[in-house]
């Protein structure tokens, strides 16, 4: 249900973007979707099949999904280190001022269309 | 030649929602309206917590609310015959969240005029609430002592955009593991700022608290 929200964004921001570039069909989105961004890529490209199908610009169009890793840096000692393993406790220091560097993106990154 | 052609767009998805939120706050502050989201798992005990909050509110400012859920009017009908107050129901057609033009609907059909504080009860949901600024001052949580002291590490973004985290049905702590020194601890993990205020919406213990921290809220909003 999260992801299909997701995709109604998406959807919007992508016949938008094809409004303005004179677009009629569109063959592919490629997403940047961050690794804590809290979206589940099978569900997010399961939920576009079910909706862009429904679309004339985007039927039959693919959802292409670019995982961007998320990476935490530490302001006590400034190494940065990969979220995922570590969470919010630097492993090099032990200090948790720390802050997500990248990793929670929920970005269009580009639209492919027919030449 | 290549077979396609690429349009660069590099937008968050939620750079839209984001800008018409900012511009729904701005507004609710040159009227004088205070709007609280409020969020929680389903079964937290959402509407029995502003209706006592409410009636112990409503003869000091004016409140509206209004209950989002997927379908259903029963929250609605329930806050207006247990505190008389005006009560609107949104359905979000399927949606799992409230965005800030699902938002600025709902507050288009209420008579906000003269409305210090409006309500908005989210969808049940831990998740995308959070990531929906809805244009609201501030954003609450319920979380319920049946849930753990736990749900801070498992759904870190909703706490960190809470400013309240109110922790509910403290009257069956006795029943289970639920540490509240963990809790807090772990709130403040997410966000150092947050306030916490443990209350039984059943009983009405410390409900009180609540209702000054809404009338503090209120007054700093008019300022």
């Amino acid at each position: 249900m999260h992801e299909l929200g997701i995709v109604f964004y998406i959807i919007r921001d992508v016949k938008k973007a094809a409004q303005e570039n004179g677009v009629q069909h569109v063959s592919a989105v490629v997403m940047n979707i961050g690794e804590v961004s809290t979206i589940i890529p099978d569900y997010l490209t399961d939920c576009w099949r079910w909706a862009a199908d429904k679309e004339s610009l985007l039927a039959g169009s693919e959802l292409k999904i670019n995982m961007i890793p998320a990476v935490t840096h530490c302001d006590a000692c400034g190494k940065d280190y990969s979220t995922v393993e570590h969470g919010k406790t630097c492993p090099y220091c032990g200090s948790g001022q720390t802050w997500l560097l990248r990793g929670n993106e929920v970005e269009i990154k580009e639209i492919e269309v027919p030449n | 030649m290549n077979e396609v052609k690429v349009i660069e767009i590099k937008k968050s998805v939620f750079e839209d929602n984001n800008r018409d939120a900012d511009a729904l706050r701005r507004e609710l502050k040159e009227r004088g309206v205070y709007l609280l989201n409020l969020m929680s798992s389903p079964g937290s005990g959402k509407t029995t917590t502003l209706i006592r909050t409410i009636n112990l509110l409503k003869d000091k400012i004016r409140i509206a609310v209004m209950e989002a859920d997927i379908d259903s009017d029963v929250d609605a009908i329930k806050i207006k015959e247990a505190t008389g107050i005006q009560s609107i129901q949104l359905h979000t057609g399927g949606m799992c969240h409230l965005d800030a033009e699902m938002t600025r609907q709902g507050l288009d059909n209420l008579a906000l005029e003269g409305v210090d504080l409006a309500i908005l009860e989210n969808v049940g949901n831990l998740v995308c609430p959070a990531e929906f600024d809805t244009g609201a001052a501030r954003n609450a949580m319920i979380l319920s002592v049946p849930e753990g002291h736990d749900k801070p590490l498992k759904y870190p973004l909703m706490f960190s955009v809470c400013d309240l985290v109110i922790v509910n049905k403290i009257d069956v702590l006795p029943y289970f593991d639920f540490d509240m020194e963990k809790c807090v601890e772990y709130v403040h993990m997410r966000n150092p700022r947050a306030s916490i205020i443990p209350i039984c919406a059943k009983t009405g213990e410390g409900v009180e608290k609540v209702a000054e921290w809404l009338l503090k809220e209120v007054e700093n909003w008019k300022k």
